[in-house]
């Protein structure tokens, strides 16, 4: 925490001086906080900007794998709230995302399920229900679940429906479900290319406008009590376990939405995407990025995924090391991530500020 | 009586830490609870708080038996706790720290949708007031001083107006000055709440207490009114023997 709080901006540094101070008094007085520079916005609306461009500018078989790392970064959105904002570890997202992904698989293989209104709700769903018995499972004890527990409960969770992927026949085993049939909406089909690509990434936006409503709220100024002390808040008199498995069940919802469009985006699911190599490979993505905020995931995932696709292109035997030492440094000199570089911590956890207005809702300033 | 903790007892391993210790507090009672280091204050503290687990005993409050009951249930009961190291949320500001207390108890629904912000605005605002904060409300509570944390603390447990405050060291690492001023801030709490208080300074404890009760080795040596434990002899002995 030191290193991170010695990056705070004070709102009001001690040693300015002369008119400046006065008119800080007065919106003390006020009951109003101090400006503080305002950088997210611009990041967001940089980001989105390049994302609406991007398959105007891009070949088509990069707007495909442009597709698929929107749809990874809703994924990472997925964990984000659950570790960054709530401090659950979950080291088995993928188990809500590959779960989803078989289960829209089977639908469209085994009863011709595919319409975009039904696959994506089930998916979903399928997310949701297995967040919710896990989450149940580990963290609604009567007292509270330790890191670890949690940890490897998520693990194992992951771990063993790899396992289970595998060996079941009736899943397709190693092979997992090959050829799935688009996703359709009335007569139009679904395939790859930008129709697909600006649907994933209206999915996204709504994921992220509703992430950020939330992680405003006082539901937010909560989880920010639970992530920094568990502890303290349950003598507030705090549900925190109800508050965790909350939290818990809404990623697995999210992580369900984007494996059920991940498995009809490539066609086919496999036993990997339910694994611990995705697991992991999220939570990369989000340290990469810079937890705790929602940005940082998405922007998180669309590097790492950018960058691995470039150097696997440029040094064909030696990348997964490069993207190691890559990951490496900025968890080492940047422990909040790649979004320190612009927001300050002040900014990154947010507060409410000023007194709330009559008939506007006050939100919390929190990414 | 509002709480009453009667033949607790704490075993940590081999060592004994509470050997049957017992407390009484009245409603609109300042209670001390004090003796030498190592006499299992803390301790108490925490059993009652519900930090820790009685290995025998009971914890009744407000005529309910609650030595089963988690910290949570405990807060929902009516019972507040200040941490002896302070644990205000230091990255949060001032003024979300007292929020974050005082909407424990809104519903999720209240929660999500920002519902109770308005109508606690106030409230946040009067308790940063009375705890001479509120000129720091929209600083990280990182930036304040060890004093001023304690008192943002203190604030946090009282937000939930809770009908019994326990309070471990309230004054640790104060100055004189400060030390005066927290007894001038929890004086005017007592129309409403009591309050257990740890502390090794014996001058704050007489100035603001009415009853105390005295522990050693884990045991209840005496307990009385303020004037009562300064005339007992044994309590005396062990003072002088500490020093």
């Amino acid at each position: 925490m030191p290193k991170a709080m010695g990056a705070v901006k004070q709102a009001v540094p001690a040693e300015i001086g002369g008119e400046r101070d006065a008119a800080i008094a007065g919106r003390r007085a006020a009951g109003q906080a101090a400006p503080t520079r305002k950088s997210l916005p611009i990041v967001e609306g940089f980001v989105l900007a390049a994302a609406l461009l991007a398959p105007l500018l891009l070949q088509d078989y990069l707007t495909v794998f442009a597709t698929r790392v929107i749809i990874l970064a809703l994924f990472a959105l997925s964990f984000d709230l659950v570790w960054g904002y709530a401090g659950i570890m979950s080291f088995g997202q993928a188990l809500f995302f590959g779960s989803a992904g078989y289960g829209v698989a089977l639908l469209a293989r085994d009863l011709d399920i595919t319409n975009i209104f039904l696959v994506l709700p089930a998916g979903t769903l399928i997310g949701l229900a297995f967040a919710l018995l896990l989450g149940g499972f580990l963290l609604l004890g009567r007292h509270p679940s330790s890191v670890i527990f949690v940890s490897l409960g998520t693990l194992t969770g992951s771990y063993a429906a790899d396992r289970l992927a595998r060996g079941w026949y009736y899943l397709g085993g190693q092979n997992g479900i090959p050829s799935i049939a688009p996703m359709s909406l009335g007569s139009y089909e679904f395939t790859e290319g930008p129709a697909f690509y600006y649907l994933v990434l209206g999915i996204l936006v709504v994921v992220y406008l509703l992430c950020r409503f939330l992680v405003r709220s006082q539901f937010g100024l909560a989880l920010a009590g639970l992530r920094e002390n568990e502890q303290r808040i349950a003598f507030f008199g705090y549900k925190a376990q109800h508050l965790k498995a909350i939290i818990f069940t809404i990623g697995g919802a999210i992580a369900g939405l984007a494996g059920s469009l991940y498995a009809f985006h490539e066609g086919f699911v496999w036993p990997n995407m339910v694994g611990v190599v995705v697991s992991t490979q999220v939570v990369l993505y989000v340290l990469f990025g810079g937890s705790g905020t929602l940005i940082g995931a998405v922007i998180g995932a669309v590097i790492v995924e950018g960058v691995s696709f470039w150097l696997s292109d440029n040094y064909r035997d030696i990348w997964p090391i490069i993207l190691g030492l890559l990951l490496l440094l900025v968890i080492l000199f940047r422990p909040l991530g790649l979004i320190s570089f612009v927001l300050g911590e002040r900014e990154r956890v947010g507060s409410f500020r000023a007194k709330p207005k009559d008939n506007v809702k006050e939100k919390r300033n929190a990414p | 009586m509002l709480l009453e903790a009667a033949g607790i007892k704490k075993v940590f391993g081999k060592l004994t830490a509470l050997d049957g210790a017992a407390l009484t507090v009245g409603e609109n009672e300042f209670h001390g609870l004090i003796g030498p280091n190592g006499s299992g204050k803390s301790t108490l503290m925490k059993c009652i708080a519900g930090a820790e687990v009685p290995t025998q005993g009971k914890v009744s409050f407000v005529n309910a038996d609650i030595t089963a009951f988690t910290p949570t249930e405990r807060a929902r009961a009516g019972m507040s706790l200040k941490f002896q190291i302070t644990s205000v949320l230091p990255s949060l500001t001032l003024y979300d720290n007292i929020l974050l207390a005082l909407q424990a108890q809104s519903s999720l629904v209240d929660l999500v949708f920002s519902r109770t912000r308005r109508l606690l605005h106030d409230q946040v605002m009067t308790m940063l007031t009375q705890f001479r904060l509120a000129d720091r409300a929209f600083e990280a509570a990182a930036a304040l001083s060890h004093g001023q944390q304690q008192w943002l603390e203190i604030a946090m447990a009282l937000a939930g107006k809770p009908k019994l405050l326990l309070l471990d060291e309230p004054t640790g690492g104060m100055s004189l000055e400060e030390r005066r001023v927290t007894g001038e801030l929890l004086q005017p709490i007592k129309q409403h709440c009591s309050l257990v208080i740890v502390e090794h300074d014996l001058d704050f404890i007489r100035d603001i207490c009415d009853r105390l009760t005295v522990l050693d080795q884990g045991k209840v040596l005496a307990s009385g009114t303020v004037s009562e434990i300064q005339a007992n002899t044994s309590v005396q002995e062990i003072y002088l023997r500490r020093a």
